[in-house]
């Protein structure tokens, strides 16, 4: 491992933070303007389509950020993130099935499949999840604090590489059981979807989506300054010191578990609010999201962008999404090729990614 | 699948132990009224047959039920496939088929040929038959079956047919006016312990003495008070037994889907995704050779099992090798990434199988000496096919060991996983065996999907819902730790298995994985961790 991510601090460069700031103005002037007010017959005109799945590519590359926080810099491979990502949809998705009001198909006050289940009142999780504050405080919650305690019994007992991986994806997969039950009270199979409105504004028009295309690209350009201060602190140089030599870390007198603790939590929240503004954007959020799969899928964004980089991850979750939305449609049989290739071929001769190619090509 | 031969004595000592039935031929004067006898006349030639236990009776009363029984010109012959044969002698005759009138029967004859057939077919030789006219009885018997269903149930050997029997005789006599037939009854019934039986005691027990339909003997009140309770033991003892069993059957498929792994993960180190894809092709392999059989050699079905297994063997075995040349070989030492690429390669075996084979279920059928079970007791059926797993579980597991531990091979792949610099160095070839221990490891996964082809769906998913288990299995075990291996298999079974009672299926699976991340927080080397030096560096 070492050395393979040790490189140049492409973070530091004006010119990589100036590309930043032009990608972002990009996005959130022309998205909306060539949605809104192009004419939908003009050759220019983005679709609605286009648009949500600009949004949802936008979330994944959050949630790829939060990844290369911690596989990246930190080393350690989670399998679980697709975790955190769907309950912090699940608890966006709480208040968006809420404020459905009784507009359902059962015209009840209570979500359609508890009525479905005869139940009569709203368990106890449930209360006040029609306030919009609380639910942004369950989005941090919930996988935060599931993060905090994994990750406490976790790292306290020392559990390092593939037992870490391997225990985080039966985290992950022991929850998709459990949301799949009915009984658990989160729609089971179904999950929860026919949102009609998010703080009283109607979800499914034009307007809405765009808001929330913008508040997920400013959210990624938070995510994306908050890593990078974090990386490039004297915190980053000690979890750069846990990827690559752990054990000499402990025997210079530091202790790890704070530190990887601290930016277990933190990776998990960020991968909590892209799910909050995933769920919005796509309209559903169902167990399958928890599936071990999934969580795997974020791994390879982050490398064929690029690890240890933050800019690459991000273009990494841009390209596999991209690349999977064109071919699921147009090629649905290639499409799982395509992403067996692209692990075997990135992770034998690409170390780095494509981050790692460009910046090979750009040095003398 | 090593369990026929025993199974096949195992019937034959049925066969050669079953009844031979007293064997009075129909006569004429029965046959007579049978065929122009009135309503009245043919009940009684019906009655006799089957008070006599008339075996050759069957065909005719069976012609008789189904219309095939003609008469006419004092003669009375069978219509069969067509052809018309003796009624008495079972030869074929020359009739003039225009002379001949169907022999008509009425609704109630018709039921009470029902009962006759299933009663007579009480005394046939094969064991299955037996079951079913014992089934067929419990529907509807009445007190004219009582002395061939006492005879039969004398002289059963198969366990279950007498069971069976018996409730019907004390469901029979347990309205009775004769106390001490009530009391057979409810004893016939304490020996067939089963829910419908328990239904009946407690119908007869009614609400309390006073209950106009209820029994009214204190004597009898009292032994059906303590059959009910000797029967809920033997039904509880009934249900634990088929838990441990269970827990047994899942621990074996779990072992089955792990024994690769322990060599793969556990011995070499090598984090392999694909590993529940290689159980799935070897659940195809087995669903080709399957094809094959049906196709070429539909004689020897019932042994393709046999060539499959070998042929699963392979075909893994040489997937897991190209696996290895190709992607695992670049990654030693680079476990997070051997995780990843692996991963990769299961998400191209998945969709290959998809586009041969077709993205549907396909069908994998048991051979017939694997359907059905043994009846240990009422309500306790162990089924042929699991039996046949923990058994094939245990021979795989055997021969893993012998191969490691004494073969070798086994010695070099031991050298090459604890020392490999020094192994080189004395002159091993370390990539071959590296290839090598890769292959069987594949292979082993490749024998295990045959064994799951044989009890649940072979789809292109298959492998999927394995990979978290199997892993478990290894990490709880103890990495490179084949006692630790087989003992987490068994373990997990029976943990499933005795919680799923009482908190369903997938409560049982969740607390199983919560019981598993937690135990490793407190051991992370697993239940057999190795000591001293060689814990470090694992």
């Amino acid at each position: 491992m070492t050395g393979v991510l040790a490189m140049a601090r492409p973070l530091e460069s004006r010119r990589v933070l100036a590309a930043v700031a032009a990608s972002y103005a990009a996005l959130v002037i022309l998205v909306p303007l060539f949605n809104l007010a192009v004419p939908a017959q003009s050759a220019f005109h983005l679709s609605d389509y286009t648009v949500a799945l600009l949004g949802k590519i936008l979330c994944y590359a959050i949630v790829a950020l939060a990844m290369d926080l911690i596989w990246g810099y930190t080393g350690i491979l989670s399998l679980g993130h697709g975790l955190f990502f769907a309950l912090g949809g699940y608890a966006m998705g709480m208040y968006l099935m809420r404020s459905i009001g009784t507009e359902g198909v059962y015209g009840s006050t209570l979500p359609d499949f508890m009525v479905f289940l005869d139940w009569k009142e709203l368990p106890w999780y449930w209360l006040g999840s029609q306030r919009f504050l609380q639910a942004c405080l369950y989005v941090v919650l919930a996988p935060g604090l599931l993060a905090l305690v994994f990750g406490f019994f976790a790292f306290r007992s020392r559990i390092r590489g593939v037992y870490f991986s391997i225990i985080t994806q039966a985290l992950t997969f022991a929850f998709m059981l459990l949301f799949f039950r009915n009984q658990t009270g989160f729609g089971g199979n179904n999950g929860f979807t026919d949102f009609k409105r998010i703080l009283g504004f109607p979800i499914a028009s034009p307007r809405t989506k765009v808001a929330l295309f913008v508040l997920s690209a400013t959210a990624l350009l938070g995510a994306l300054l908050l890593c990078r201060s974090l990386v490039l602190s004297k915190f980053g140089r000690v979890l750069t010191a846990i990827r690559d030599e752990e054990s000499r870390l402990r025997f210079c007198g530091y202790d790890p578990v704070g530190y990887k603790l601290f930016v277990w939590t933190a990776s998990a929240v960020i991968c909590g609010i892209a799910g909050a503004l995933y769920v919005p954007q796509v309209g559903i959020i169902n167990p399958s999201e928890m599936s071990p799969a999934n969580s795997i899928e974020i791994a390879i964004w982050v490398a064929v962008g690029g690890r240890a980089s933050l800019i690459g991850p991000v273009l990494g979750a841009a390209l596999v999404n991209g690349a999977k939305s064109v071919l699921t449609v147009t090629f649905p049989e290639l499409w799982l090729y395509v992403l067996g290739l692209m692990f075997i071929v990135v992770t034998r001769y690409m170390p780095r990614g494509i981050f790692g190619l460009l910046q090979r090509g750009r040095r003398p | 699948m090593r369990l026929a031969p025993p199974m096949f004595v195992l019937l034959a000592a049925t066969l050669a132990m079953a009844i031979s039935p007293a064997a009075v031929a129909l006569d004429e004067t029965a046959l007579g009224k049978l065929a122009s006898g009135g309503a009245a006349e043919k009940a009684d030639a019906i009655r006799q047959a089957v008070e006599s236990a008339d075996v050759a009776a069957l065909p005719v009363l069976r012609a008789l039920l189904d219309g095939r029984l003609l008469t006419g010109n004092a003669k009375t012959v069978i219509e069969q496939d067509g052809a018309l044969v003796d009624a008495l002698g079972g030869k074929a005759v020359q009739a003039d088929a225009s002379g001949l009138e169907k022999v008509s029967i009425n609704n109630r004859l018709r039921r009470s040929l029902e009962r006759a057939i299933a009663a007579l077919r009480l005394l046939s030789a094969d064991p299955r038959e037996r079951l079913q006219a014992a089934r067929a009885l419990q529907e509807g018997a009445d007190e004219e079956m009582l002395p061939v269903i006492e005879r039969v149930v004398a002289q059963e050997k198969n366990g279950e047919v007498r069971e069976t029997l018996r409730s019907i005789q004390g469901a029979l006599l347990l309205g009775s006016p004769d106390a001490a037939k009530r009391l057979a009854a409810v004893d016939a019934l304490r020996h067939a312990p089963s829910t419908r039986s328990k239904r009946l005691l407690l119908e007869r027990l009614g609400r309390g003495q006073a209950d106009a339909g209820a029994e009214q003997d204190p004597r009898v009140r009292d032994a059906i008070q303590r059959a009910v309770s000797d029967i809920d033991g033997s039904l509880r003892f009934a249900e634990v037994v088929g838990w441990i069993f269970g827990g047994f059957s899942l621990g074996s498929v779990l072992l089955l889907a792990a024994l690769g792994l322990a060599i793969t993960f556990g011995l070499m180190g090598v984090i392999n995704m694909a590993h529940g894809e290689l159980l799935m092709i070897g659940a195809y392999a087995t669903y080709v050779v399957q094809t094959v059989f049906r196709a070429h050699f539909p004689g020897a079905f019932g042994w393709y099992l046999t060539a499959a297994a070998p042929a699963a063997f392979l075909a893994a075995g040489l997937v897991g090798l190209l696996l290895e040349v190709t992607v695992v070989r670049a990654l030693y030492g680079r476990p997070l990434e051997t995780l990843l690429a692996t991963w990769g390669a299961s998400l191209l075996l998945i969709q290959a199988v998809r586009t041969i084979f077709g993205a549907q279920n396909v069908e994998v059928a048991n051979p017939s000496w694997m359907s059905g079970g043994v009846t240990v007791m009422s309500g306790l059926v162990l089924p042929y096919n699991r039996i046949a797993i923990i058994v094939f579980a245990l021979v795989v597991l055997c021969v893993v060991w012998l191969l490691i531990g004494r073969t070798r091979l086994g010695l070099l792949v031991r050298a090459v996983m604890q020392n490999r610099g020094m192994a080189a160095g004395l002159g091993v070839a370390t990539p071959w065996v590296d290839m090598l221990t890769f292959a069987l490891g594949a292979g082993i996964a490749g024998l295990g999907g045959c064994a799951l082809s044989q009890i649940g769906n072979v789809g292109p998913e298959l492998g999927q819902g394995f990979i978290v288990d199997s892993f478990m299995v290894v990490v709880l075990g103890g990495v490179g730790q084949l006692a630790g291996t087989v003992l987490a298999a068994a373990g997990l079974g029976q943990v499933n298995k005795l919680l799923e009672p009482f908190a369903g299926a997938v409560l049982a699976k969740i607390a199983v994985l919560a019981f598993i991340i937690l135990f490793i927080q407190r051991r992370p080397q697993g239940l057999f961790a190795p000591r001293g030096r060689a814990a470090e560096e694992a």
